[in-house]
């Protein structure tokens, strides 16, 4: 069983975003990255069915800075065989256009059964490379995925997948890509010796010349801000439950006009 | 011709309410260009919508019916949305940042050449261009996105937009659609709706939700403050109550779960982690219940009791039946 698992590496969750004086974008320094958490769902799910087959590949495909070679190595940590590093200014912080259509280049080099994607990215919360990458490969999408049943031919699967209000099942041909929603599974940690193994594992290093693409902006951004602050508003101490519940029911209606 | 377009949603049979969102901004947007507003509706029960679009601002209803359409598929709701854009000559395509409508957009978007700005909760024109105000970061930072190709493609999330009468004619047009279906796709085995009538937590307008401090799955507390409110209110929880197995993963609001925007974000046993502050910080009021006075969730509250929960909130149940009964 062979899966391509694409990777994002983002701000840690932890991270105060701060937006920069001018408004252009957020202040990058010091910020500490992790692997996009739908990414690491993918990452897992990949490496079980690769344990369930007992046989077949993991391959881990980021498009980011330098810094993404440690989050593409946590990976082969984990477990995954190899890296494909796609490093080029010009599509580290493209639209998710000009990602989709790198990642779909980079693709054509690999053998896969399935193409895992994050259903998003908690930084620029786009929710569109799985979708448009499935496009440009020609291939079915089955986005919000949170089972997967790989059928012992390989040919097909059966997938459950979050919609509104409820669940679908969908049975799908393979290859596919299916996007990574919570509850697919729980993400296993590095252990110390897969921490050693990663080392030795090959990152495959490419540039947007090498995968033969040229970006052209689809998108633009501009006057970056910071939600307004929320202040602290009315705190109840000290009152008994009943009076402390009839204030504040009584100012959602009078006050806040909300109820 | 219809230089601004509209994806009408329709689920299980209904128009949804996002769809009379985004036609009545659709027709602001339409105005602010002196173009028309159509809005495209597919599937086998479409064609009743169209009077509602049409009270909202359309001037033209596209259907699109095919044996493909009758229940959603990504590929084919795909296809036949950028050959009506095509055809239609849309400068402006807007669809519904809904669970369906993240499936949907950037699908049609590949297909058409162009990215979408999502997941937008205001627009402006600037120049005749569509600006697009989207959260980034789940919340912690807000940016203007412009597309720079056409149809400059955007989502909206749903419950934001204002809803606005302003009756057009909502000409009815059919478009004859022959999907390709050399292209592979999935097919859709089982549908599992719950049928409680439960809202979707991103389109919800009252969200009660509990944390940790449940202490354990029985909600019963919140469901029956959920229930006393109707149906636009609905539960939710901290990713603690999901990791303990107390609630489904789909209930989780924060950074790694939804990101909210209902009018009253009603938080429970929930400490307010930076990642749960993300997800619904941009709650209009935000009510807190906590035994802990120092607890972070405190600092942007509007109204907070500090006590404990089970005690709070049948009384805060009790008041809202008699306020609510009125
Ligand atoms: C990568 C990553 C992503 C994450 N994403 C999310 C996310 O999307 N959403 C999310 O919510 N979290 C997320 N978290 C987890 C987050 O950091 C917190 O651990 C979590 O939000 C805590 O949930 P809680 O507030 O319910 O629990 P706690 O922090 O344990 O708070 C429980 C609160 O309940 C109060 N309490 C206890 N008993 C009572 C009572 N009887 N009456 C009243 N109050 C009581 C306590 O005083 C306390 O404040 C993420 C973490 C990581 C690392
Ligand atoms: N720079 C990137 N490198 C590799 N994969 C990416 C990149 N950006 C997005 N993706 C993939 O696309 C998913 C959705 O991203 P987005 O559409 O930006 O929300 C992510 O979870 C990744 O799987």
């Amino acid at each position: 069983m062979k899966s391509l698992v694409c990777l994002k590496q983002v701000p840690d969750t932890e991270t105060q975003i701060k937006v920069n004086p001018e408004g252009t974008g957020i202040v990058t320094e010091g910020i500490k990255h992790i692997i996009n958490p739908y990414d690491e769902f993918s990452v897992e799910e990949a490496l079980r069915l690769k344990e369930k087959f007992k046989e077949g590949e993991v391959v881990i495909l980021a498009i980011g800075p330098d810094r993404a070679t440690e989050s593409i190595r946590t990976a082969l940590a984990m477990g995954a065989d190899r890296g494909i590093h796609v490093n080029d200014p010009a599509v580290n912080t493209a639209d998710p256009f000009a990602v989709a259509q790198a990642l779909a280049a980079a693709a054509k080099d690999v053998q896969y059964d399935v193409i895992f994607c994050g259903h998003r990215a908690i930084d620029d919360d786009f929710c569109e490379v799985g979708a448009m990458l499935a496009e440009f490969l020609g291939l079915p999408q089955v986005t919000l995925v949170t089972k997967v049943e790989v059928a012992a031919d390989k040919k097909s699967a059966i997938l459950e997948r979050d919609i509104e209000g409820g669940k679908e099942t969908v049975e799908v041909p393979l290859p596919c890509v299916v996007t990574s929603q919570k509850g697919l599974n729980e993400p296993r940690y590095a252990s110390l010796p897969g921490i050693m193994k990663a080392k030795k594992k090959p990152i495959d290093a490419k540039n947007a010349a090498a995968l033969g693409v040229s970006v052209e902006a689809k998108l633009q951004s501009k006057e970056y801000s910071m939600p307004p602050e929320r202040k602290a508003g009315k705190k109840i101490e000290g009152l008994e439950p009943p009076d402390a519940a009839k204030q504040v029911v009584q100012a959602l209606r009078n006050e806040a006009k909300i109820i | 011709m219809s230089k601004v377009l509209i994806y009408g949603e329709i689920k299980a049979g209904k128009l949804k309410k996002t769809a009379l969102e985004l036609t009545s901004e659709g027709r602001k947007i339409a105005d602010g260009l002196g173009a028309d507003a159509g809005v495209v509706l597919m599937g086998p029960h479409a064609e009743q919508f169209a009077p509602d679009v049409a009270k909202y601002g359309a001037d033209k209803v596209y259907i699109v019916e095919a044996p493909q359409l009758e229940s959603y598929n990504s590929e084919y709701f795909a296809q036949a949305l950028a050959q009506v854009a095509k055809e239609k000559g849309a400068e402006v395509l807007l669809i519904s940042h809904s669970i369906h409508g993240k499936d949907l957009a950037p699908r049609a978007a590949a297909k058409l050449g162009v990215a979408v700005v999502a997941d937008c909760i205001s627009f402006e024109l600037d120049g005749g261009k569509l600006v697009g105000r989207r959260p980034m970061y789940a919340g912690k930072c807000y940016a203007k996105w412009v597309s720079l190709s056409s149809p400059q493609m955007a989502t909206a999330r749903p419950n934001v937009l204002e809803v606005r009468e302003n009756p057009k004619a909502g000409a009815v047009e059919k478009i004859s659609f022959s999907p390709d279906t050399s292209r592979a796709t999935y097919t859709t085995k089982d549908l599992n709706l719950d049928t409680s009538g439960k809202v979707d937590l991103t389109e919800a307008e009252i969200i009660i939700s509990g944390g940790r401090g449940m202490g354990g799955p029985d909600y019963a507390l919140l469901e029956e403050a959920a229930g006393i409110f109707g149906s636009r209110a609905t539960v939710g929880a901290s990713r603690a109550a999901v990791d303990a197995g107390w609630r489904p993963h789909s209930d989780q609001v924060g950074q790694t779960g939804k990101t909210v925007t209902p009018n009253l974000y009603i938080a429970c046993g929930i400490s307010g982690s930076i990642q749960h502050l993300a997800g619904m910080g941009s709650s209009k009021v935000i009510v807190a219940i906590n035994k802990d006075p120092e607890a972070p969730i405190f600092t942007k509250a509007d109204y907070g009791i500090v006590g404990d929960l089970f005690k709070v909130l049948p009384e805060f149940n009790k008041e809202l039946k008699s306020l609510l009964a009125e």
